[in-house]
């Protein structure tokens, strides 16, 4: 049997990306030139060997779901297992759970269901390469009854703040959780517990009129559950607004950004078809990530170019990223510019953010 | 199985030994090009684009590599319940094992898979060329002819017909004769190695070559001829559009450099006929600050600092500092060291190249193979001694 059980909760992530997420849940903004912010937790999940994931989503699916299908690019499409997807759906008026809680219980066959012991529990913001067959490991090999992700970051920026901080001892307890600002330990929306544990969880916490596990169960302590973490070392990113969505987009042209997320194994994502990429002439290319399907005749600098991208002849664009299928027409300028797919930007158009506050362009406008 | 109008039988065997070093270890249709196909996807995605969805793929030479590739076809959207794609490598038979002695011979140990979809028609294919092109159609205007058999054909400079089989036809197209490779050429319709049988008439006369003792068993040799002379109704295609045969270092070389130009007589971009391939999902291509990209295309999981220019890249390259790559095609996981020299080049998959090497051809006919060790070593001594 297979031991985990993957449990991606999209519940209580606000819509924080302006422009971004008009449209589209967070979990499926586009990241990095080809993926979406998803696709890292199903990819680890991927390499943990999990078959069976239930991701509970609540709003703007449509983009999300047409991004996973059938789960194949993350080996989810299977006989046994596989990828739920399970929106909410509950109209009993009697019922008085709330929150993830609710999406939980009006879900527990998908839990009495599917194969494993344990769950692994996460979200979408905080991007990670964490081995989660280590956690669980560390899990089995302790007596904690729940272990929650962490990373120390050396420095706290400004996407930090929102996050939980955790109090860690020599022995790797939990002793303190809360949101302190200036504690380096970041709760990665991650956590390892077992299944019977975590329903019978549920079911206390609904009891006692809650709405989300995490602060509801392990930060609140009900349940006097033991609680270890597991601190993690690699590359992590938390997406949390646009100017952490930007800075952390423009990270990955640093060299040691770029090996972190992607050195190890391959990031597993909706497969297209796409030509590779082709620069024509007039193209002048500098410290740049390119996805395939474009076409560039003109200047890029310090910028990120999602798939399909068309840029002509004399257009500049300058410490930006441009989003699938975007058409930037001859002789633009483009600077600081977060711009949605589907974008074209006329002949000799000028469109400028600042560094700190990035000018985000909504998917399909037309300049 | 429920029947299907027309069955696709793709020949895939072919070891093709003009390519060289190219084919040491995979078949011809296994063949890198263009930056990220191997050749088969482009019969295959025409196939997938013209909606046929059956399609046997014969195999014979160095198989591994296109099995696993082809998988169950779900890159070409084949998998499917009812046909899709069948890898079919010759196999033992009651009456003893033989390899596939010919073309025409492998599709005659088929019979048995094309019949269970009791096809009217049966398309034949090659793995060895790269063009796109509406099998419909050529569907369409073999069944309006009401022909036993249409092929598809292409112009050539007549300088140059003497390289192909050339049909002779009457001002309506109908063929009145085949000649194979003709010193002297009557007609500069050559024939692009894509046909379009009524399965009746084929299996007829696949039964009645495949007894003769002398024959070998080839679709332009034997069937062709054999039909002409049973008066079969032959009639020819006339395709208009890119079309190249890459059997040959130099002519794979050229028709990768045919990508290259602003307005290329194939374009790879066009999202109403997808080539589809196999995506090895690299991340984004990391262009550094002091890279020259020109006139090139450039994979993903590429990681480029010197220049490039008039090449093409294939995924997971990368290329060093100070290095120049130029009328070259790199195939996949190359790593490139620094202040490299590459030009007019084919490097070949997973080569690694020493920093300060000078690879190069200044011949303007020859185009250099590198696809070993040895390879490296040798340019590594010669650029030593200059």
């Amino acid at each position: 049997m297979k031991p985990l059980l993957g449990v991606i909760s999209l519940d209580h992530e606000l819509d924080q990306l302006n422009e971004l997420t008009y449209f589209r849940c967070g979990a499926s903004v586009p990241f990095a030139g080809r993926y979406r912010l998803i696709d890292f937790i199903l990819s680890n999940m991927m390499y943990a060997e999990i078959v069976s994931v239930g991701l509970f989503i609540r709003r703007k699916y449509r983009s999300l779901l047409d991004h996973l299908g059938d789960g194949k690019p993350w080996d989810l499409d299977r006989k046994r297992g596989g990828l739920f997807i399970l929106p909410p759906d509950w109209n009993d008026p009697t019922d008085t759970s709330r929150g993830e809680l609710q999406h939980f219980h009006n879900n527990l066959h998908f839990f009495r269901r599917s194969p494993g012991k344990y769950i692994v529990y996460s979200g979408s913001r905080h991007i990670n390469m964490v081995d989660i067959r280590e956690v669980y490991q560390q899990h089995c090999e302790s007596e904690a009854d729940v272990t929650v992700v962490y990373k120390q970051v050396e420095q706290l920026e400004p996407e930090h703040e929102g996050c939980i901080r955790l109090n860690v001892d020599s022995s790797n307890r939990v002793t303190g959780i809360h949101q302190e600002k200036d504690n380096h330990n970041i709760y990665m929306e991650m956590f390892v517990i077992e299944k019977e544990l975590f329903l019978d969880m549920v079911d206390l916490c609904i009891a006692h009129g809650g709405s989300h596990f995490f602060r509801d169960v392990i930060q609140k302590g009900r349940g006097n559950l033991k609680v270890a973490a597991y601190e993690y070392k690699g590359y992590h990113a938390v997406i949390n607004s646009v100017q952490s969505y930007y800075k952390n987009s423009m990270d990955l042209l640093k060299r040691e950004h770029y090996l972190r997320l992607f050195g190890k194994q391959a990031v597993q994502t909706k497969i297209k078809y796409e030509a590779p990429t082709k620069y024509l002439a007039d193209a002048k290319i500098s410290n740049s990530l390119v996805a395939n399907g474009c076409v560039i005749d003109g200047w890029v600098e310090n910028s990120i170019i999602f798939r399909g991208v068309r840029i002509e002849k004399g257009a500049r664009i300058i410490n930006s990223i441009v989003m699938q299928k975007s058409i930037i027409e001859m002789n633009a300028n483009i600077e600081n510019v977060i711009m949605d797919k589907d974008v074209i930007v006329s002949q000799n158009r000028t469109l400028m953010g600042a560094p700190q506050q990035p000018f985000v362009i909504a998917k399909s406008s037309i300049l | 199985m429920r029947k299907k109008e027309i069955v696709a039988m793709l020949l895939a065997g072919g070891q093709g030994k003009r390519l060289k070093g190219l084919t040491r270890t995979l078949a011809k249709p296994a063949v890198y090009f263009g930056g990220t196909y191997r050749i088969i996807d482009f019969p295959l995605s025409n196939c997938s684009n013209s909606g046929i969805d059956t399609v046997g793929v014969l195999t014979q030479y160095e198989p591994l590599v296109l099995h696993s590739y082809i998988g169950v076809g779900t890159d070409w959207d084949m998998d499917r319940k009812y046909g899709g794609v069948f890898v079919l490598p010759p196999h033992e038979r009651e009456d003893g094992s033989n390899w596939y002695r010919g073309t025409a011979d492998a599709i005659y140990r088929n019979v048995k898979f094309i019949e269970q979809f009791d096809p009217e028609h049966v398309l034949i294919l090659s793995g060895d060329h790269i063009y796109k092109m509406d099998y419909k159609a050529l569907l369409q205007y073999h069944k309006e002819r009401d022909s036993d058999c249409t092929i598809s054909v292409i112009d050539v400079p007549l300088e140059e017909a003497s390289r192909f089989g050339i049909l002779n036809t009457t001002d309506d197209l109908q063929i009145y004769e085949f000649e194979e490779k003709p010193e002297h050429p009557k007609s500069t319709l050559a024939s692009m190695g894509v046909y379009i049988f009524k399965w009746d008439v084929l299996r007829a006369h696949l039964l009645e070559d495949a007894v003769k003792p002398f024959s070998s068993y080839d679709f332009g040799k034997d069937i062709i001829p054999l039909m002409l002379q049973n008066d079969k109704k032959l009639f020819a295609y006339p395709f208009e559009g890119y079309w190249r045969d890459v059997g040959t270092v130099r002519s794979l070389w050229e028709a990768n450099m045919d990508l290259l130009s602003d307005d290329p007589p194939l374009d790879l971009n066009d999202s109403s006929w997808r080539i589809y391939t196999r995506n090895p999902n690299q991340p984004a291509q990391y262009i550094a600050p002091q890279a020259i990209l020109k006139n090139c295309i450039i994979n993903e999981g590429c990681i480029i600092h010197g220049k490039v220019e008039h090449s093409v890249l294939f995924y997971g390259v990368e290329v060093g500092k100070d290095s120049e790559i130029t009328d070259s095609v790199i195939m996949p996981k190359v790593k490139i060291g620094k202040n490299v020299r590459i030009h007019r080049a084919i490097i070949n998959e997973d080569i690694v190249i020493e920093d300060n090497i000078v690879i190069g051809s200044e011949d303007e006919g020859d185009i250099l193979l590198i696809d070993s060790e040895e390879d490296v070593e040798l340019y590594l001594t010669r650029t030593k001694q200059s």
